[in-house]
């Protein structure tokens, strides 16, 4: 456990499927005091209100429980939401040249592939997407590097990869992701219950319109 | 209920709570007011809730006219302020009439000044909260000339408060250099000890390409010991972050929830309040309190 100045903690965990049974037992054990828990790739921020004292002695037991198999079960087991993308993505064919394979074979190994949020950042709603199994075969394609120079203005619902991840866009903003496609979902919206489309720890696929 | 006229809304003028905390997990920063004391205190003399929506204005405050009888307090950054051309006090329950103008000055001291009025702000919520946040346009726009505020009922009286606030903490005087408690981490092993040392021993300046995101300081450069790139982890509010060209962003307000640059150190919350009132071109120097003492 690091501390993070007088009211807040970032716990480091195995793996992303880690810090989301953390995350559900941050929520349950550690108080009300605890205003808000950050999922990050293999870490936790956990942020208390001002004032409260850091229960460290329970913050520490929970960073090295090791999740069990019932548990990461349980991360596995939350439904899955299903992205409806259409593949016409500005960089699809340059992704494809770049793996050595055709832009039909590049959407299907994408819209195969099952993601889990991993973490959300950028923007309101935009998730951070890592592979279920992460040695599968979509990880080269996900390995793309980002563009030399990024787009001004990436449309809202853009599918995209880079740096090991795939996230989507939840509206229209500067960005360097390679474009793979684009969906109709409403990523974020304040007025929704619930606002995010996709939270930490859900699962999600893709399906090709 | 009462109104308020935006006669010139001053430099940037925003509406500010204590924002909409429990959202980061979805990437919603939590906003509100960046000096929270100050709003809080400015609350607290016009008898509203703590978290009752009020304004902060940045460097050159608004000019406003009051449609009906009112209860504001001015604090945070020192500045004059007048109405219908008297001077008045800060840090203090003043009465309006209506009709009367209000004309919050220049900061001389600081750069955030916080207004409350007696019932608060009445403006929509965004997930609960009336903050404008700048970095993901979250909440209201910023005050526009000839825009009318509505009053709520938050707490409403034009009785003296009941609730004494917490004494004014003044900000650093410009040209003065303000001094901030910090705790080293969570990533201060990312950094050579030279550039911990300098941290805590040097001067920085604030850049004026800051905002209500973060202080973007000048000065030593911070170096780190390790290459590579840190996977993307939360970030908490007053967070010193520092990108590869070594020059240190101290996180307010607005933030980003994660991002992947090493945290060297995060402010103690008692000095947020300080952090968010330093102007462009001063000097702060951060310190770090020995264990136990």
């Amino acid at each position: 456990m690091r501390r993070c100045g007088d009211h807040a903690a970032l716990l480091e965990l195995t793996d992303n499927a880690a810090v989301h049974v953390a995350a559900r037992l941050a929520r349950e054990r550690l108080g009300e005091a605890l205003v808000d828990v950050v999922p990050g790739h293999r870490t936790l921020l956990l942020l208390w209100s001002e004032g409260s004292t850091i229960p460290t002695r329970d913050a520490l037991a929970l960073e090295r429980t090791a999740p069990t198999r019932g548990d990461r079960a349980g991360v596995r087991r939350r439904p899955t939401v299903v992205v409806p993308t259409r593949y016409d993505g500005a960089d699809l064919e340059a992704a494809a040249a770049a793996l050595a394979l055709s832009p039909a074979a590049v959407t299907q190994l994408h819209a195969q592939s099952e993601f889990r949020v991993a973490f959300t950042g950028f923007a309101p709603g935009f998730p951070y997407l890592l592979p279920v199994d992460p040695s599968g075969a979509v990880a080269p394609l996900l390995a793309l590097p980002r563009l030399t120079t990024p787009r001004t203005a990436v449309p809202a619902g853009s599918v995209a990869v880079a740096a090991g991840y795939c996230g989507i866009y939840p509206r229209s903003s500067p960005g360097g992701w390679n474009l793979l496609g684009r969906t109709d979902q409403t990523l974020f919206d304040p007025a929704r219950e619930p606002p995010a489309l996709l939270e930490p720890g859900m699962t999600v696929r893709f399906e090709p319109v | 209920m009462t109104s308020i006229e935006v006669l010139t809304p001053g430099a940037l003028t925003t509406v500010q709570d204590l924002g909409r905390a429990g959202w980061a997990h979805i990437g919603v920063p939590r906003s509100g007011a960046a000096d929270r004391d100050a709003l809080i205190r400015a609350n607290r003399l016009v008898g509203n809730p703590d978290g009752a929506a009020g304004l902060e204005a940045t460097l050159v405050g608004p000019r406003l006219r009051f449609r009906g009888d009112a209860v504001v307090a001015l604090t945070g950054a020192t500045t004059e302020a007048r109405l219908d051309g008297r001077p008045i006090p800060m840090d203090a329950p003043v009465a309006v009439a209506a009709g009367e103008e209000l004309h919050v000055g220049t900061a001389r001291t600081g750069l955030r000044i916080y207004l409350a009025v007696a019932g608060g702000i009445d403006t929509a919520l965004t997930l609960g909260s009336a903050a404008t946040d700048l970095l993901t346009g979250l909440g209201p726009a910023p005050l526009r000339r000839d825009e009318v505020l509505r009053l709520g009922a938050a707490g409403r009286g034009l009785t003296p408060p009941a609730v004494h606030p917490p004494s004014a903490v003044h900000p650093p005087l410009a040209g003065s250099e303000a001094v901030i408690s910090v705790l080293l981490g969570p990533r201060e092993d990312w950094f050579t000890t030279g550039s911990l040392t300098r941290l805590l021993s040097e001067p920085f300046t604030v850049d004026p390409a800051s905002n209500r995101v973060g202080l973007r300081l000048r000065g030593p450069t911070l170096e780190r010991r390790r290459s590579g790139e840190l996977r993307s982890e939360g970030l908490a509010p007053g967070a010193i972050q520092v990108p590869p060209d070594g020059h240190p962003i101290l996180l307010l307000a607005d933030h980003p929830t994660t991002g992947g640059y090493p945290v060297i150190a995060v402010v103690l919350s008692a000095g947020l309040s300080i952090a968010a009132q330093l102007r462009p071109g001063q000097d702060v120097r951060f310190t770090q309190p020995t264990p136990g003492g």
